[in-house]
C-alpha cells in the first residue's frame, strides 16, 4: 500500500503553447476570407431552421443527461447507461419544451450518438405508421408514441443480411386458434444486429415468412411483443439479448432473439398491404409495391444529406486544426510572424490542402444533391398519387448509387481528414475515432454498398438498349436516356479542351462525365449481350459504372444548383460556391483518370491539364478554407473535438482533456504493486540503488 | 427485482450446409499442400519455434485467455495488460527466449502492453547510443527490468519535424548536470508508449544547451519516477494522454520537465559527447552508420506488413467460403448429395474475389521483398564496413517509400477485409476491431507515410540527373539507375502486348512498371529544373512517384523470385505454380488500380488496358480453388486470430453465438436501467393492458 496520498490528480503547469496562439491565427483566417460566412449559411439552412437549432442547442448544453465529458472514457456498460439517461431525458425534454419532430432531430443530431430508443423512433414507430390498419394504429401506435411500448426493428438474421428473401424465422398461421407461431428452426435464423432489441425493447417488428396452409409467401412484418410488460422478463419461448460488443454503436443494444413456436395473436400482422384471411389463412394480395421504393428514395435523400454532415464535420476538425498546426520551415516560402520566421502552417503545404480541401468541396456537392433528391421526391409522390409513375425507376436507380457513392465517400473522408490529422488524429480528442467508428455502418446497412450498385447499372443498362434500340420516346427522356442518347449521337467525340483554363468551364467538365458514364455504359452492355459475359463476372465494372453514373449526378446537380441559386448569393459567395464546384469536378476526374482515358475521350496531355487545374483550385480555395467550413455552422457541442474547437485553442483542450483521463486521477496505478515493484525493488536487492527512498537512484 | 438468469443459446445447428464441411472441401480441392509452401516461405525451424511458443501461450493461466478482451472497458483492459507485460517478461526469462522468440511470443499475445516499448525502443537505444559505461549502469538492469523505460520523442506540439522539439537540456559545468526544461505547452513530450503510468525511466531527445550553442536534439536518460514507490519525481508532471483509437492497452504518456537536473552520464555518448569539465561539444563521426539501421527496422516493417495482410485474408477468405448469400441463378449450387438449391458462398462472386484475393497476392508479395531487402541489407552492412558506401543512398530512400507503401496498402487490406465480411465484420468478435485500430498509428508514426515518399522522390530525382547526365558512360549499380537508363534509352517505348495473354510475360509487365516510374520521375525533373516549380507544389506528384518507384520494387522482386524460381527440390511445381499466379495477380491488379499513370505516360494504350482488366478477373478464376489453401499457408493460429469469422475449422455461428452469450450485459435477464428508465413510461400504459390466457399482460 501506498504511504502517500495518492489521490493527487495530475495537472498541467500554467504555460501558453508555443506561439502564434491558436486563436489568433483562426481570426486571421476568417479575416481574409473572401466571401460572407453568414451568408452562406442561411443559403443553406434558411433562418427558420437555424432559430430553431440554436434554440435547441441552448436547451441540450445545459442538460446533464446530454453532456459529453465522459464519453471518450468510459467503458460500454457506462456508456449504455448513461444513453439510457439520455434517452429518458429526451422523452420528458419533447414533452416539456413542447418540441416537433424535427426539433427532436436536431437535439438528437447534436448529441450525436445512437441509444437504445433509437431505432424505436427511427424504425418502430415509422413502420407502424405506414404498414398497419386503423385497429392496429389504436392497438400498436398509440401506445408506441408514448412509449408505453418501446419497439425495435428485427429483420436481419445471423446467417442472412442482403438477402431479405433468404431470411429463415417462419410465422405460420394456425386456422383453429387463429394465431401465428413464431418459429427460429436453426442457429443462423436467430435475428441478430437489431438495435434496441438487446436490453430496451418489448416489443419488435420481426420480419419473418409468412406460411399459410403450408404455403410459403416469403418475409412479412409482424408486431411482437418480446418482454413483460411488467417487469420486462423475456416471455416464454423467447431467448433474447445483446449482441456483444462491436466497432461502434456500443451505447446501442443491437441484439438478437430467437423464438420457439411462439404464438401470437392474428392483429399481429401488418395488414395495410398485404392481408390474411381469418380461420381460413388465406392470402390477399398487396396493391401496387411500388409506393414503397418512393419511401426508399427519401430515406437515401436524406442519408445523402447525413454524408454532407459527416463531411462537413470531418473538414471542420482538419481543415481548423491544420491552420493552426505548425510544421517545418518551408525553405522556398518562410512564414513570417511578428517578424521572426516560423513553422508553416500544415495547411499551406499544397499535400494537405490535396488530402483535405476536395473534402470541403464534396460535402457542398452532397448538399446540392441531397436537396434535388428531396425536390424529385416531392414531385414523384404527387405524380404517383396521380398514377404517373414515370420520374421512379430513375430516381430510384440514382438513389442506390448514390447512397453507394456518398456513404463510401464520407468514411473515407472522415479516414482522411483524421490522417490528415497526423499523430493526434488518433487520439480520442480529436472528436474523429468514435465519429468514424459510429459512422461506419451505413456502408453495409441499408443496402450493402457494393450489392446497391448492381440496381443502378441494371437500370442504366436496360436505358441504353432501350435508347440504342430507338425505343425511348422523346416524351420519356429523362437525365440518364439523354446523356446516353447524346452520347449515342456522337460516340467518337474527344473533349475540346487545348488548356487547363478549358476545364474552367462547367460544361466542358460535364461532357466528360457524360461521355465517361455513357461510354461504361455501353462496353457493359457489349460485354454481356454480345460477349457472353455472366453477371456475376461483370460486377467489378458494374461497381465501377454505377460510381460513373452517379458522380456524374452529382457535378450536375452541383452545377444545376449553383445556376437556380445566382439569385439568392451575392456574387463573392457565388464564386467560392463555383470555385467548390469545379474543385469537386476536377478532382474527382483526376481521381477515376483512367476510366476517362480508358474512355478515349481525354488525352494523356488534357489529363495533365486537369491535374494542373486541381492544384491552381486548392490554391484559390485555401484563403477561404477556414470559412468554408465555418459555413456549416457546426457547433463546438456538436464537435466535441479539441483539434476542431471553433476558437483554435487545440493546445489547451488537448491538455485539458487529459486532465480528465480517470488514470491521472491517481499518481501511481493500482497495478504497481502487483506488476512493478517486485520488478524493480529486485535491483535494490542486487544493491544497485544509492541513495534512499524517494532520492534512490541508480 | 426479478430473476437474473444468463442468456444461453437453444442448441441448434446452423442451416446447412456446415461451416466445417464448406472449408473441408476447400481445402480438398486446393492445387498444391499448403504445408509445403509454408516451410518454404518460413523454414521448419521458424515454424517449430512458433509452434512451441505458441503452445506454452496458449496453456499459460494469464495470457493463454484472450477470453475477455473484447468486452471490457480502458480500466479493466489496462490493469489486464500490466499482468500481461509482467508474465511476458517472466516467461522469457524462464524459456530463456532469444529476440526473435521473444517477438514471435509477442506477435502472437496480439497486444501491445505498458512495458512493449520498453524492449523495443528502450533498451536498443541505449545499446546502440550509449557508451560502455552507460551500457553497465542502465542496459544491465534494464534488461532485467529492475528499470522501466520508455522513449521520449514527440511532442505535443511536433511529430515529423524532430528538428522543431522545444524540449532543452543544458549542461551546467558547475553541477556537472543537465537541466532538462518544457519551455511551453506544446513543449511536452505526448504519445510515449508506456510513459503514462509504467516507466521509471525514459530516454528523452531534448535540444541540447552547451557553451551557450543549441546543437539540436539529442538523447538523455532521465529518472521520471521514484524506485522506492514510483511516484513522480519533484520537476517532473507525468500522466497518461488519455483514450485513443485504439493502443487503450498502453499507457501513452506525457511529460513535462521544471528545471529538472540530471547527471552527466544520462547524455548517451557514443556518438556526440559533452566534456564533463568544460561543457565542450564534441562532433560525431560519420551519421550514414545509423541509416543502415533504419533500413533493418523498415525490413522488419514490410514482413509485418505480409502478417498483417495475411491475417485479414485468413479471416475474410474462411468466412467468405462459409457465407452463403442469394442463389446465383446463372450457376444454382446445390446441397451436396441432394437436389436441394442452397446459397452461393459469397466467395464465388466475382466482387469479393476481386476485393479478397488481391489482398493475399499481396501479403506473399510483401513476403518476397521483405526477405530480398534483408539480403540487401546484410550486403550494405559488408559493405560500408569496408567503407563502400555506394548502395546505402538506393537503399535507404526504397525503404522510405516501402514503409510507406506497404503499411498504407496494409491498412486499406483491414479495412476492405473488414467489409467484405458484411455486417458481423463490424463486430469485435470478427476480430478486426482491435487488429484495426492496433495496426492504425503505423501510418503515421516511424515516419509520416507522406512525409516519407519526399525522401525517395528527392533521391529519385538526384539518380535521375546523374543518369541522364552520365550518358552511359558509367558503370550502373543500383536498380534505379538501371530502369532510368532503360528509359532514356528509349523513352518513346509502346507496350507491345496484343492480347491479354500477353501480360502473362513477367517482361512485359516490367517494362511497363519501370517506364512509368521512370517517366514520372522525368516529368519531376523537367518541372523542378526547367518550369521552376517549387517542391511545395509537387508533393502530390511527389508521394505519386515513390509509390511507382516501390511498387516496380516490389513487382521485381516477387516475379525474379518465381519466374524460373526454386527447382523442383527447393518447391514443389504445384506450389511454384500457385506463387506464380499470386505474383501475376499482384502484378496485375495493381496495375488495374494504377491505371492512370499507365494510360497517361503512354505506354500503354485503352485496348491494352482493357486487356489487363479482362486478366485480372481471370486470374481470379485462377486463384479461386486454392484460395483457402493460401491463407491457410501462413499458418495463422486462432489463437492469434481470436475470431469467430476466421475460425479455422468453420464453426462461425456456433462461434459468434457463444462469444454473445459471454458478453456482460447477457449476464443478467433485465438491465439495470430498467427501474430508472424504462419502468415509469411502460407502467403508464397500465390501463391498456388485458391478461392472455396464462396471465400475461399484452396490448
Amino acid at each position: 500500500m501506498a504511504t502517500f496520498n495518492n489521490n493527487v490528480p495530475t495537472k498541467f503547469p500554467k504555460l501558453d503553447p508555443k506561439g502564434p496562439a491558436g486563436d489568433i491565427v483562426l481570426a486571421a483566417e476568417r479575416a481574409k476570407a473572401t466571401f460572407n460566412t453568414q451568408e452562406l449559411t442561411k443559403f443553406m439552412y434558411g433562418e427558420e431552421w437555424l432559430d430553431r437549432f440554436s434554440r435547441v442547442l441552448e436547451v441540450i448544453e445545459n442538460e446533464p443527461a446530454f453532456d459529453k465529458s465522459n464519453r471518450y472514457y468510459q467503458g460500454r456498460n457506462e456508456r449504455v447507461a448513461d444513453a439510457f439517461k439520455k434517452d429518458k431525458r429526451m422523452v420528458e425534454l419533447a414533452r416539456e419544451k413542447k418540441w416537433t419532430d424535427v426539433d427532436s432531430q436536431i437535439a438528437n443530431f447534436l448529441y450525436d450518438q445512437s441509444s437504445p430508443f433509437s431505432l424505436h423512433s427511427g424504425m418502430f414507430l415509422p413502420t407502424l405508421k405506414n404498414q398497419t390498419t386503423d385497429e392496429q394504429k389504436k392497438l400498436f401506435l398509440e401506445p408506441a408514441l408514448k412509449h408505453q411500448i418501446i419497439g425495435c426493428y428485427a429483420q436481419t438474421e445471423l446467417g442472412h443480411g442482403s438477402n431479405v428473401q433468404g431470411l429463415e424465422t417462419t410465422a405460420t398461421y394456425i386456422n383453429e386458434t387463429n394465431e401465428f407461431e413464431i418459429h427460429s428452426p436453426t442457429l443462423t435464423s436467430s435475428k441478430w444486429w437489431i438495435g434496441g432489441l438487446g436490453k430496451a425493447a418489448n416489443h419488435a417488428i420481426v420480419m419473418a415468412r409468412l406460411i399459410l396452409n403450408g404455403k410459403d409467401f416469403g418475409p412479412h412484418p409482424f408486431c411482437v411483443q418480446i418482454r413483460s410488460l411488467e417487469d420486462h422478463r423475456p416471455l416464454k419461448g423467447i431467448t433474447v439479448g445483446d449482441i456483444g460488443p462491436k466497432f461502434g454503436f456500443n451505447t446501442v443494444d443491437n441484439g438478437f432473439i430467437m423464438f420457439d413456436h411462439y404464438r401470437i395473436p392474428h392483429i399481429s400482422f401488418l395488414a395495410r398491404y398485404a392481408q390474411v384471411k381469418q380461420g381460413t389463412g388465406e392470402y390477399v394480395r398487396p396493391p401496387n409495391a411500388k409506393l414503397s421504393y418512393g419511401t426508399m428514395v427519401f430515406v437515401r435523400a436524406n442519408i445523402v444529406m447525413g454524408v454532407r454532415f459527416a463531411l462537413a464535420k470531418a473538414a471542420t476538425i482538419a481543415i481548423r486544426y491544420s491552420a493552426v498546426r505548425n510544421q517545418f520551415v518551408d525553405a522556398a516560402n518562410p512564414r513570417k510572424w511578428e517578424n521572426k520566421v516560423v513553422e508553416t502552417a500544415v495547411l499551406d503545404y499544397t499535400m494537405q490542402q490535396y488530402r483535405m480541401l476536395p473534402i470541403i468541396a464534396q460535402a457542398y456537392a452532397c448538399f446540392f444533391t441531397g436537396r434535388e433528391m428531396l425536390r424529385l421526391y416531392n414531385e414523384n409522390q404527387a405524380n404517383m398519387n396521380a398514377g404517373n409513375f414515370t420520374l421512379l425507376a430513375d430516381l430510384h436507380a440514382s438513389s442506390s448509387g448514390l447512397k453507394s457513392l456518398c456513404t463510401t465517400m464520407a468514411v473515407q473522408g472522415i479516414e482522411d481528414c483524421r490522417r490528415a490529422c497526423g499523430g493526434h488524429g488518433y487520439s480520442m480528442f480529436s472528436g474523429l475515432g468514435s465519429f468514424y467508428q459510429d459512422y461506419l455502418p451505413n456502408v453495409t446497412w441499408e443496402g450493402d454498398n457494393y450489392v446497391l450498385t448492381q440496381q443502378t447499372a441494371r437500370y442504366l443498362g436496360k436505358q441504353f438498349r432501350s435508347v440504342a434500340a430507338n425505343k425511348t420516346k422523346e416524351s420519356d427522356m429523362n437525365f440518364t436516356s439523354g446523356y446516353l442518347y447524346e452520347y449515342l449521337q456522337n460516340p467518337n467525340s474527344k473533349c475540346p479542351a487545348v488548356e487547363a483554363a478549358d476545364f474552367m468551364n462547367p460544361e466542358v467538365l460535364l461532357n466528360a462525365f457524360r461521355f465517361r458514364a455513357a461510354s461504361m455504359t455501353q462496353k457493359l452492355v457489349h460485354q454481356l449481350d454480345n460477349q457472353g459475359k455472366s453477371w456475376n463476372s461483370m460486377t467489378v465494372e458494374i461497381a465501377r459504372v454505377s460510381k460513373a453514373h452517379t458522380q456524374l449526378v452529382l457535378l450536375s446537380n452541383f452545377i444545376s444548383g449553383l445556376q437556380a441559386a445566382r439569385s439568392d448569393l451575392s456574387s463573392s459567395t457565388m464564386q467560392a460556391l463555383r470555385n467548390m464546384a469545379l474543385l469537386f469536378g476536377s478532382h474527382t476526374l483526376e481521381q477515376e483518370l483512367a476510366d476517362f482515358l480508358v474512355s478515349q475521350y481525354l488525352s494523356p496531355d488534357q489529363a495533365g491539364m486537369v491535374k494542373d487545374l486541381t492544384l491552381d483550385l486548392l490554391s484559390k480555395v485555401r484563403p477561404d478554407a477556414v470559412a468554408l467550413v465555418d459555413a456549416f455552422a457546426l457547433p463546438d457541442y456538436y464537435l466535441h473535438s479539441a483539434l476542431g474547437r471553433y476558437d483554435g485553442k487545440v493546445y489547451e483542450s488537448m491538455t485539458e482533456m487529459a486532465e480528465q483521463e480517470p488514470l491521472n486521477h491517481k499518481l501511481v496505478t493500482d497495478s504497481y504493486e502487483e506488476c512493478i515493484k517486485p520488478l524493480v525493488h529486485a535491483g535494490k536487492a542486487e544493491g544497485r540503488w544509492k541513495g534512499e527512498g524517494m532520492q534512490a537512484k541508480l | 427485482m426479478v430473476d437474473n438468469e444468463r442468456v444461453r443459446f437453444p442448441k441448434l445447428k446452423p442451416a446447412e450446409p456446415q461451416g466445417t464441411h464448406l472449408l473441408a472441401v476447400e481445402r480438398q480441392n486446393a492445387s498444391f499442400k499448403p504445408e509445403e509452401l509454408s516451410v518454404y516461405m518460413h523454414g521448419q525451424q521458424y515454424l517449430d519455434a512458433r509452434e512451441s511458443i505458441l503452445n506454452i501461450l496458449q496453456n499459460d493461466p494469464i495470457l493463454g485467455d484472450k477470453s475477455q478482451r473484447y468486452y471490457q472497458g480502458r480500466d479493466q483492459r489496462f490493469d489486464r495488460a500490466m499482468l500481461n507485460a509482467k508474465r511476458y517478461a517472466e516467461l522469457i526469462r524462464q524459456h530463456n527466449w532469444n529476440a526473435d522468440e521473444a517477438l514471435i511470443a509477442d506477435m502472437l499475445i496480439d497486444e501491445p502492453n505498458q512495458f512493449r516499448l520498453h524492449r523495443s525502443m528502450f533498451m536498443p537505444t541505449i545499446a546502440n547510443q550509449g557508451t560502455e559505461e552507460q551500457k553497465d549502469f542502465f542496459l544491465r538492469p534494464a534488461e532485467k527490468y529492475q528499470i522501466i523505460g520508455c522513449y521520449a520523442q514527440t511532442e505535443l506540439g511536433h511529430g515529423s519535424n524532430v528538428q522543431g522539439l522545444e524540449t532543452t537540456a543544458t549542461y551546467d559545468p558547475s553541477t556537472q548536470s543537465f537541466i532538462l526544461h518544457s519551455p511551453t505547452l506544446t513543449a511536452a513530450k505526448w504519445w510515449i508508449g508506456g510513459l503514462g503510468k509504467a516507466a521509471t525511466h525514459a530516454c528523452v531527445m531534448a535540444r541540447l544547451i552547451t557553451q551557450g550553442k543549441d546543437h539540436g536534439p539529442h538523447p538523455f536518460i532521465v529518472q521520471v519516477r521514484s524506485l522506492e514507490d514510483h511516484r513522480p519525481r519533484n520537476g517532473v508532471t507525468v500522466g497518461d494522454i488519455g483514450p485513443k483509437f485504439g493502443f487503450n492497452t498502453v499507457d501513452n504518456g506525457f511529460v513535462m520537465f521544471d528545471n529538472y537536473r540530471i547527471p552527466h552520464i544520462s547524455m548517451l555518448a557514443k556518438f556526440s559527447q559533452v566534456v564533463k569539465a568544460t561543457g565542450e561539444y564534441v562532433k560525431p563521426p560519420n551519421a550514414k552508420l545509423s541509416y543502415g539501421t533504419m533500413v533493418f527496422v523498415r525490413a522488419n516493417i514490410v514482413m509485418e506488413s505480409r502478417y498483417v495482410l495475411a491475417r485479414a485474408a485468413t479471416i475474410a477468405v474462411r468466412y467468405a467460403a462459409v457465407r452463403s448469400q442469394f442463389v446465383d441463378a446463372s450457376n444454382p449450387k446445390k446441397l451436396e448429395g441432394t437436389s436441394r438449391t442452397v446459397e452461393t458462398p459469397v466467395i464465388d462472386y466475382n466482387m469479393v474475389q476481386y476485393r479478397l484475393f488481391p489482398v493475399i497476392a499481396q501479403a506473399y508479395a510483401c513476403f518476397f521483398t521483405g526477405r530480398e531487402m534483408y539480403k540487401m541489407y546484410n550486403e550494405n552492412q559488408d559493405r560500408m564496413a569496408q567503407g563502400d558506401y555506394s548502395f546505402l543512398a538506393d537503399l535507404h530512400a526504397t525503404s522510405s517509400g516501402l514503409k510507406s507503401l506497404t503499411t498504407t496498402i496494409s491498412l486499406a487490406a483491414i479495412e476492405q477485409c473488414r467489409r467484405a465480411c458484411g455486417g458481423h465484420g463490424y463486430s469485435m468478435f470478427s476480430g478486426f476491431g482491435n487488429f484495426y485500430q492496433d495496426y492504425l498509428p503505423k501510418v503515421t508514426w516511424e515516419g509520416d507515410n507522406y512525409i516519407l515518399t519526399q525522401q525517395t522522390a528527392r533521391y529519385l530525382g538526384k539518380t535521375f540527373r546523374s543518369v541522364a547526365a552520365n550518358k552511359g558512360n558509367q558503370q550502373l549499380n543500383t536498380f534505379s539507375e538501371r530502369y532510368i537508363q532503360d528509359y532514356l534509352s528509349n523513352s518513346g517505348a509502346r507496350c507491345p502486348a496484343q492480347s491479354a495473354a500477353d501480360f502473362l510475360n513477367p517482361e512485359i509487365i516490367l517494362s511497363a512498371y519501370r517506364f512509368r516510374a521512370a517517366q514520372m520521375i522525368e516529368t519531376f525533373v523537367r518541372k523542378t529544373d526547367q518550369e521552376n516549380r517549387t517542391f511545395n507544389s509537387m508533393l502530390v506528384l511527389v508521394y505519386q512517384i515513390s509509390r511507382a518507384h516501390c511498387q516496380l520494387f516490389i513487382v521485381s522482386n516477387f516475379l525474379a523470385a518465381v519466374f524460373p524460381g526454386p527447382t523442383q527440390k527447393e518447391l514443389p511445381k504445384e506450389v511454384l505454380s500457385v506463387l506464380r499466379t499470386m505474383a501475376l495477380l499482384y502484378a496485375l491488379y495493381t496495375m488495374e488500380e494504377e491505371l492512370a499513370d499507365f494510360l497517361c505516360s503512354q505506354y500503354l494504350s485503352s485496348d491494352q488496358a482493357t486487356m489487363i482488366k479482362e486478366q485480372v478477373v481471370q486470374l481470379l478464376g485462377k486463384v479461386r480453388p486454392d484460395a483457402v489453401a493460401l491463407v491457410d499457408a501462413f499458418g495463422l493460429p486462432d489463437y492469434l486470430l481470436n475470431s469467430a469469422l476466421g475460425d479455422s475449422k468453420g464453426e462461425v455461428y456456433e462461434k459468434m453465438t457463444a462469444m454473445a452469450e459471454m458478453e456482460p450485459l447477457n449476464h443478467r435477464a433485465v438491465h439495470e436501467s430498467y427501474e430508472e428508465i424504462i419502468k415509469p413510461f411502460v407502467h403508464a400504459g397500465k390501463h391498456l393492458w388485458k391478461r392472455d390466457s396464462n396471465g400475461i399482460a399484452r396490448l
